[in-house]
């Protein structure tokens, strides 16, 4: 299907593409891979009247040593990420996450920063993204602010970025050969994850879950079992506590339920060993 | 607007809308169809074409986005005198392809796995072939046909 009419606007710089917001207000949409949002506008579920294309900000397209963190520009794509030796030494999670994002032409274009502000409780990075306690940097008219992830992720498709607010970087602390695991749950290749868990050790162990709510989520009543040294069967007994799961075709309230607790074990038990 | 784009080598200027995906610029303004359309949800991979060497999804793509890009399309990928590149040679010897609607996507989809990895293991193919759909095969011969060319060109 074909999308909606729109004003095309290539952004030359971050800061022309917050200009560009600040001009057009709410009847504007940045793009950057495009990879959720031209499918939404394909079945006019998005009709943006101005498109901010930003996907060309090659200057937000990296993956640096932070000292205790690694920064990645909002533009990476996930294939950079999956291929990272960087990640792979600093931040494994991360980099397996990517790998497991939809197919391979899928990760040639999306991009991190997309797949966060996207704000889908059903996408694989901001499990990540939450579980390694990792944090964003949004730019505005008004200059930079850092959000953690745990205020970043609001609401369904909803975050905290502001809507003349670009996302310019992501940091993740470094793992430090912190055990780590993600289970990605699906019945067909390239699907999304009917449930996901990511999980993450070490000294501020994150356990994070996928399509469990509204909202990207943190399941912090295993986070709490595990810091009291609770084994791995009795942490991920309460996974699905505070949950909100959807119901869709996939499954129930029920079974997505019984999904989170055997993924948040299994991925316990990959992460210790 | 103007796109101007790379096509098989070849620089090629139209002009269209910015809701005009990539797809429906390269079968329609340069009237390139053997990019085939077979979903409406970026998800059988029949439109797979490069873009800078890379398999990407065209008609989950604006031409506008495009612009500047060089792309090879199915159509580019025989030499000038029709000789079949090997992974197209492969799919016919090792009978890759019933109907063939899939089949641009998925060499496609193949020639940029191979660029990435030069040696898959079948296990690499398979997945690395998960954004492309077939109806008719039941990919067994895919996979046979992709890693015949690997083994070819190695
Ligand atoms: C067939 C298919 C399968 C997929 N499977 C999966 C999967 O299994 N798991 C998964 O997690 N994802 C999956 N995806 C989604 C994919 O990962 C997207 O690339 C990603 O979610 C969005 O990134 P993008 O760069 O394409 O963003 P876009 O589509 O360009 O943008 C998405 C949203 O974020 C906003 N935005 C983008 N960049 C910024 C920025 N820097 N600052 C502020 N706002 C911004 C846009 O305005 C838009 O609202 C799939 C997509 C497809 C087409
Ligand atoms: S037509 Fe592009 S993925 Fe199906
Ligand atoms: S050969 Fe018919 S769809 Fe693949």
């Amino acid at each position: 299907m074909i999308p909606a009419s729109f004003e095309y606007v290539e952004a030359a710089s971050a800061d022309a593409a917050i200009a560009a917001l600040t001009e057009h207000g709410d009847e504007a949409k940045l793009l950057a891979g495009g990879h959720s949002l031209i499918p939404l506008m394909r079945f006019r579920l998005a009709t943006p009247g101005v498109l901010v294309d930003i996907g060309r900000l090659d200057d937000l397209s990296y993956i640096n040593d932070g000292g205790d963190h690694i920064a990645i520009g909002a533009l990476t794509r996930h294939r950079a990420l999956e291929t990272s030796d960087m990640l792979a030494a600093e931040a494994p999670l991360l980099r397996h996450v990517a790998s497991q994002v939809g197919d391979p032409q899928v990760r040639h274009r999306g991009t991190l920063g997309g797949s966060l502000a996207h704000g889908d409780p059903a996408s694989d990075l901001p499990a990540a993204l939450l579980a390694m306690g990792g944090s964003v940097v949004a730019k505005g008219p008004g200059g930079e602010r850092v959000i953690t992830a745990d205020d970043f992720f609001t609401g369904f498709l909803e975050t905290a970025l502001g809507e003349d607010e670009l996302l310019t970087e992501i940091r993740i602390p470094k793992a430090g050969g912190a055990g780590w695991s993600y289970q990605k749950f699906n019945r067909r290749a390239q699907d999304w994850a009917i449930v996901g868990a990511a999980v993450q050790l070490g000294a501020n162990p994150g356990v994070a879950l996928v399509n469990m709510g509204p909202a990207p989520m943190r399941a912090g009543g295993v986070e709490a079992a595990i810091a009291s040294g609770s084994s791995a069967a009795d942490a991920a007994a309460v996974a699905a506590a505070g949950t909100e799961p959807p119901v869709d075709l996939n499954g129930d309230e029920a079974y997505r339920a019984h999904l989170a607790r055997v993924l948040v074990e299994r991925g316990l038990i990959e992460a210790q060993t | 607007m103007e796109v101007q784009v790379t096509v098989n080598g070849q620089s090629h200027s139209a002009d269209c809308e910015p809701r005009t995906l990539l797809v429906h610029f390269i079968r329609e303004q340069l009237g390139l169809t053997g990019t085939n359309i077979g979903c409406d949800t970026s998800s059988c991979g029949a439109c797979t074409v490069h873009i800078d060497g890379e398999s990407v999804k065209s008609c989950t793509m604006f031409a506008a986005q495009a612009r500047g890009a060089d792309i090879t399309t199915i159509e580019g990928l025989a030499a000038d005198d029709g000789t079949l590149h090997p992974m197209q040679q492969a799919f016919m010897e090792c009978h890759g392809l019933q109907c063939g609607y899939c089949t641009p996507g998925m060499v496609m989809a193949a020639t940029s796995l191979l660029s990435e990895n030069p040696s898959p293991t079948e296990t690499e193919v398979r997945e690395g072939l998960e954004g492309n759909l077939c109806r008719c095969t039941g990919y067994h011969n895919i996979v046979k046909s992709v890693l015949a060319a690997a083994g070819g060109e190695s």
